[in-house]
């Protein structure tokens, strides 16, 4: 495909050289180089945190690098917001749909770039033209119906249209398997297939080992925020692919001096949510967690981990049985599970946990108002709320001015330190951790990991969610694997390798040795 | 380790700094100063309104100056600072009603149909029952709340229940009730010893009627008003029902989180707000009229209790002072008739000050929420240098 | 890092809807007709003609141009994402500005100006909604309050000594906005010549559903105001706006998914200020109509809560302007009888009987056990008051069209589709 004037021929449709990109707090790409030939399916994979969504949107100009250089078809190019990007070509499929629900199909995909007779909707070249797009990719979506009868599948279908209508020759998919069933897959992986063979390129981010071996030409590995290595799907295998996301080396397990109880704190039997229209969210969970014991849950976030805890605080509506400090309380209120011991650290502390504009000492008040030293009958005890903020800001390190900032005003990192210590301070039996130490500093990463073993300690049950195999490793007597709903695998962390978690996790199975 | 330790902090610290600008005397953020920021833009917003009334004069050939001076000598006068007081009674209870709405996230327009009912029910019972004194006054307040609270129960479940928006339904039972309570006083309860434009239910006799502070000036309810805002003071700002009320209307993915059931909340926050609302016109029915009548009690005050909440900022503080600054333009409006100024002016003020102060208190808001993340990151900045520094 | 939603957005399960617009449409005519034969039966067994008279039809057609416009109005505001709850403030403006401009320089110019009032109204709206970020539902209920006491200072200050004036009305219109007959259906001239009352006729036959026809065909077309019709255009106009013209399609993105509109490089903020621009000049259209064409003077308290009802004819019309238009007709129709045949309300109520009926067959064939009862329990009850209630007190029949925005609200929530981000602040650059 040269165009033989001066324009040297290129291979490349994307190259990113030495990209690098720092948020508050955090390194997310150091020194990413990237190459992607034209004309062919070229994979991203890594785990969470790894870096790999910053990078995408780096190149579809959501962003500017701190450094490196963008250069897409043989130009170099510095991209100030997406529609700079499109011009150039590339089109970004984003993990969680930006479609119009109540519109249909068509009028989603010509939004903004209507063909049209004056004032008037050209709706028949729309029609055409939308049309011509869907047989070359492949589907049969019936285009005035509104996008809400729409199954998953289709709707990522109609973003890929969106994209190509607006004349994009490469296409950058964010983990699009994530929310897929199996045939779903499929038809994707042939609707990729068909638009490369018209030309285009794609680049598509997944932690799905197997269906990134199965569909891409060609695969980049990302760890901690910079490039491994980029491999060919014929001269590597799933336990190397693995072995590079999660790193040969792991954190080895402490330690610990008390032993586990055999009081068992949190019984969840045959738990399964149900979402109408896709599969089990989280499908007949089923496990314990004794008294001075932490189970751990590993698993690509998405998987129904944010399910599960939820359906055992009783925010979401579930089947089965779920039992705190041995009462059971699968038909209970959330007080009332809040009441029988279980705290929770969640997994978005904005949505879940935080009051923003209240000062802090009213953020370690909230679920805890009850506590007979912090009222005064039915008032609340200002002052004796504000000490006990104080020591816990203390406690866990905190870093703010006073008890009476509002919790807006406060780094993300703090902020999580000033819920796990609300909730560790009213002595639960039951801890639900989600990624207890998200967006924290290193010392306070270990404070609280402190903290977490010494309550353990003394008899409280713990179950950890988290991303970071470290803390889990760290921390976790036992660790459960969750992909797809299912808790496919259980795990000692002591002889755990790096393959066979990175396996789990990744939707595969490991065979006896 | 404490190297280590250190090291972190500065990075935090450097971090932190990167955007910012250079603050040189970090201050510790203080709920004083905010609260005076609060009023300065609230005061500002007044004189806004004052200003844009004064051209509003202009351009239709009235003098603003003569205007403003009427009505700051008027006003000012001993007698019209009772009048004022009084005038502000009512708006006191029916800004405290929405603003028990409002901290829940709900809108409780519907003050206006629940005190209307309320007087009504509470004029008949009044009327007819028996009882000493203090005792007959208090259960005449008693079912007013009551019946306020059963109005509002309508648009209560019809949102727990159904999910129909409190602002409509509320609304469209305003009229609802103007149309029951005028269908209840034609056949039941009307005084028929009474006729032409001044009808009224049955006097409510002397037991049962409010004791004057001034003389046929200023009415006992003036300091009931005072009690239940300091009430609602106490239980949405001290009390453990409230804190949850607060944080069920600050965050309710929070609030659910942590236990509370956010329709109970609605449902129960609905009910005090309407109790409080039955409040309304109790000054003129136990207090004046002693006795219900649909030209003898006051209309609108629904409406301009929602003016002043909004004015006031659903502080109780606030409260109260919009209220009074509503009653001191109120009690001016005859001086200004005579001084051929249309009356209608202090009205006029009143809601363009409305606007403006919704205006500039959500710009102030915003401002005050950047420059207290601003400080607070410098402050941690100065400690973290002031920690390293040390030896 | 994004989180996991409970139910991200790619997980909306398939619906049951058929998405064929067709059988939909049928089924609406079914209904329509079968409405009308139960309603015809009922007129022959009460012997009350006032049911379908062209009277109460011509009557009810009144009544309902300010509810449809201010239902048009809701319409364009909540189709670009915003609340306006201050519609009923709107349409005070554009009373008091058509019964001035009206008294000044005469009905047209009235009408036209009070759509500039409610112009003013939407512009004020927006700028705080909008431009500050002002909670929509607050910047409606101060709209209200301000237009309230606005007209009320204005009047004070010009109607006040003017002959037929005061500080809550306005002295009488310069000249009237001309009615006309339409040829043929309703007798009216054509080119001087009278031409037959074609609908008339069948109207007097009184036969059943003919006559009905006849009289409601009459209704709608025996001194129709050129302003109503004008009115009624705006329905068919909105929808092609709104349905097939970039504009429109650029402007519900708005209210459907702002930051998917963004993204595609739309402005939703200008987006935003000219749907609540129009939405106010609807408003103020409606208001307009009701000083200068229901009356001929402006009167303080003479929208009667009708930009709310509006709002309500909106949610009853799922959102669309043919629902609106439906919407509205039945208030207005149910308004139209109280004025007109008040006496005739009882009636009615064996008509409610019949469609209770006709729902309980509904709700028993499609298995639905509290459908079923309600509409038992509805059926038992209207049955015993048109047996036993003789005269339905005027003080009682004044809450009627609340009582039913009431029932439609508390009935309708199940498959509404409001736009989906309406009543959402949205600032610019907020992608998801």
């Amino acid at each position: 495909m040269t165009d033989g004037t001066h324009n040297p021929p290129t291979e490349l449709a994307v190259e990113l050289t030495g990209i690098g990109k720092r948020f508050p707090g955090v390194i997310a790409n150091y020194d990413i180089d990237l190459k992607v030939r034209r004309g062919t399916i070229h994979a991203i994979v890594g785990e969470n945190g790894a870096g790999k969504s910053t990078l995408m949107k780096t190149l579809y100009g959501m962003h500017q690098p701190d450094s490196g250089t963008i250069t897409v078809n043989g130009l170099v190019h510095q991209f100030k917001s997406p529609s700079e990007a499109i011009a150039t070509g590339i089109g970004m499929v984003h993990q969680h749909f930006m479609l119009a629900d109540n519109l249909t199909v068509l009028e989603n995909i010509i939004l903004g770039a209507e063909p049209a007779k004056g004032v008037r909707i050209d709706f028949e070249a729309a029609h055409k033209k939308v049309r011509a797009l869907a047989k070359a990719v492949g589907t049969t979506v019936n285009v005035d119906s509104p996008v809400s009868d729409l199954g998953v599948g289709q709707r990522q279908r109609v973003e890929i249209l969106k994209v190509l209508f607006r004349g994009a020759n490469i296409l950058i998919l964010d983990e699009p398997t994530a929310v897929l069933v199996p045939q779903e897959v499929d038809e994707l992986f042939v609707t990729l297939r068909h638009l490369v063979d018209d030309g285009a390129t794609v680049i598509f981010i997944s932690h799905k080992l197997d269906e990134v071996l199965a569909v891409s030409d060609e695969i980049t590995v990302i760890r901690q925020g910079t490039t491994v290595t980029s491999v060919l799907p014929k001269d590597t295998d799933r336990r190397q692919l693995a072995e590079l996301m999660v790193g040969s080396q792991l954190p080895s397990p402490e330690g610990r001096d008390s032993e586990i109880s055999t009081e068992v704190r949190l019984a969840v039997r045959n738990l399964t949510v149900k979402a109408p229209g896709q599969r089990d969210l989280v499908h007949d969970a089923t496990f314990q967690v004794h008294s001075g014991e932490i189970v751990g849950i590993a698993g690509v976030e998405g998987n129904g981990q944010f399910e599960l805890c939820t359906a055992i605080l009783g925010l979401l509506p579930s089947t089965g049985v779920v039992e705190v400090g041995g009462h059971d309380v699968s038909r209970a209120s959330t007080h009332h599970r809040r009441n029988a011991g279980l705290a929770y650290i969640p997994f978005d502390r904005h949505r879940e946990g935080l009051m923003l504009d209240s000062p802090l000492w009213e953020n370690t008040l909230l679920g805890r108002e009850h506590e007979a030293d912090l009222n005064n009958g039915p008032l609340i005890d200002t002052k004796a709320a504000r000490t006990d903020c104080r020591e816990i800001i203390d406690r866990f390190d905190v870093l703010t001015p006073s008890e009476t900032v509002p919790a807006f005003a406060l780094s993300g990192g703090n902020q999580q330190k000033l819920l796990v210590g609300r909730e560790l301070t009213s002595e639960p039996k039951v801890l639900l951790a989600a990624h207890p130490t998200r967006g924290v500093d290193i010392g306070a990463q270990a404070a609280i990991w402190n903290e977490i073993r010494t309550a353990r300690d003394e008899g409280l049950a713990v179950l950890l969610v988290s991303a970071d195999l470290e803390e889990l490793i760290g921390l976790s007597d036992t660790i459960l694997v969750m992909f797809d709903g299912v808790i496919t695998a259980t795990l000692d962390p002591a002889s755990a390798t790096p393959a066979m978690l990175g396996t789990y996790m990744t939707g595969g199975t490991v065979e006896a040795a | 380790m404490a190297d280590e330790v250190k090291q972190t902090k500065l990075a935090i610290g450097a971090d932190l700094s990167s955007g910012l600008r250079k603050i040189s005397t970090p201050s510790k953020a203080s709920g004083l100063r905010t609260g005076l920021i609060t009023l300065a833009s609230s005061l500002s917003a007044v004189v806004l309104a004052l200003a844009i009334c004064a051209v509003l004069l202009a351009v239709t050939g009235k003098n603003p100056w003569q205007a403003y001076s009427t009505i700051l000598q008027t006003g000012t006068e001993g007698d019209k600072l009772l009048e004022m007081m009084k005038r502000a009674t009512p708006l006191i209870f029916s800004a405290t009603a929405v603003a028990v709405g409002f901290k829940m996230n709900l809108f409780n327009i519907g003050v206006e149909g629940q005190y209307l009912f309320a007087a009504l029910i509470a004029g008949v019972v009044g009327s007819r029952i028996s009882l000493p004194a203090p005792l007959h006054v208090t259960v005449i307040l008693l079912v007013a709340m009551v019946a306020g609270a059963a109005w509002a129960s309508i648009a209560a479940l019809l949102k727990v229940t159904r999910g129909v928006h409190e602002v409509i339904s509320t609304i469209m039972l305003n009229y609802v009730a103007l149309s029951v309570i005028q269908w209840l006083f034609e056949n039941f309860f009307r005084d028929n010893g009474e006729s032409g434009l001044n009808v009224k239910t049955v006097l409510i006799p002397p037991s049962g009627r409010m004791p004057d502070i001034a003389k046929d000036r200023l009415g006992g309810m003036f300091l009931v008003a005072l009690l239940v805002v300091f009430l609602y003071w106490v239980l949405v700002f001290k009390s453990r029902f409230g804190f949850r009320l607060r944080s069920s209307g600050l965050n309710p993915g929070a609030a659910r989180t942590s236990g509370i059931d956010a329709n109970k909340m609605i449902f129960v926050s609905l009910l005090i707000s309407g109790g409080i609302a039955g409040l309304v016109a109790m000054q003129s029915v136990v207090g004046e009229i002693y006795a219900y009548g649909p030209t003898a009690t006051p209309t609108q005050l629904g409406f301009l209790g929602i003016a002043v909440a909004l004015l006031g900022r659903h502080h109780p503080i606030g409260i109260v002072s919009a209220a009074l600054l509503f009653g001191f333009l109120d009690s001016t409006s005859a001086q200004l008739q005579l001084a051929e100024i249309p009356s209608s002016i202090v009205k006029l003020i009143q809601a363009i000050t409305v606007l403006t102060v919704v205006i500039i208190n959500e710009a102030t808001i915003r401002w005050l929420n950047k420059r207290t993340a601003e400080q607070t990151a410098a402050t941690l900045i100065h400690n973290i240098e002031a920690e390293v520094a040390a030896p | 890092m994004s989180t996991t939603e409970i139910l991200p957005d790619a997980a909306t399960p398939l619906t049951k809807r058929s998405a064929l617009l067709g059988s939909r449409r049928n089924t609406m005519i079914a209904a329509a007709f079968l409405g009308l034969a139960l309603m015809s039966i009922t007129r022959l067994i009460t012997d009350e003609n006032a049911l379908t008279s062209s009277q109460t039809i011509g009557t009810s057609l009144r009544v309902m141009v300010p509810i449809l416009m201010a239902g048009i109005a809701a319409l364009w505001a909540e189709r670009c994402g915003v609340l306006n709850i201050g519609i009923e403030g709107m349409m005070i403006l554009g009373t008091w500005f058509g019964g001035y401009f009206a008294w000044q320089y005469g009905a047209w110019v009235g009408l036209a100006m009070g759509i500039v009032g409610g112009m003013i109204g939407g512009l004020i709206h927006a700028v705080a909604t909008v431009r500050f970020g002002v909670n929509q539902t607050i910047s409606g209920v101060v709209m209200n309050i301000f237009a309230f006491y606005g007209a009320r200072y204005l009047s004070d200050l010009l109607f006040v000594g003017e002959q037929g004036g005061g500080v809550s009305q306005s002295p009488p219109q310069k000249s009237a906005i001309p009615k006309f007959d339409v040829p043929f259906l309703a007798g009216g001239d054509l080119f001087g010549w009278k031409t037959p009352d074609i609908f008339g006729w069948f109207e007097r036959k009184h036969w059943f559903l003919l006559g009905d026809l006849g009289g409601i065909g009459r209704g709608l077309t025996y001194n129709i105001s050129w302003a109503t019709a004008i009115a009624l255009i705006t329905v068919p106009i909105s929808f092609w706006l709104m349905w097939r013209t970039r504009f429109g399609l650029r402007l519900r993105s708005s209210g459907e998914s702002p930051s998917a509109a963004e993204s595609l490089g739309v402005k939703v903020v200008p987006l935003r200020y000219a749907g609540l621009i129009i939405s106010g000049g609807c408003a103020g259209f409606g208001g307009a109509i009701m000083a200068v064409v229901a009356s001929s003077y402006y009167r303080q308290g003479q929208t009667q809560g009708n930009g709310f009802i509006g709002m309500a004819t909106l949610i009853f019309g799922n959102w669309r302007p043919a629902g609106v238009l439906a919407g509205a007709s039945l208030f207005g129709y149910s308004l139209g009888i109280k004025l007109v045949a008040n006496d005739s309300i009882p009636a009615l109520f064996l008509f409610i009987t019949f469609i209770s009926g006709v729902l309980l067959i509904r709700s028993m064939y499609q298995k639905k056990l509290v459908g079923a009862i309600t509409a038992l329990v509805a059926g038992a009850l209207f049955f015993t008051a048109y047996l036993t209630v003789k005269n339905v007190p005027e003080s009682l029949t004044q809450a009627l069209p609340y009582v039913i925005t009431l029932v439609v609200l508390a009935t309708a929530s199940q498959r509404l589709r409001p736009p989906a981000m309406a009543g959402v602040p949205y600032r610019p650059g907020e992608t998801h």
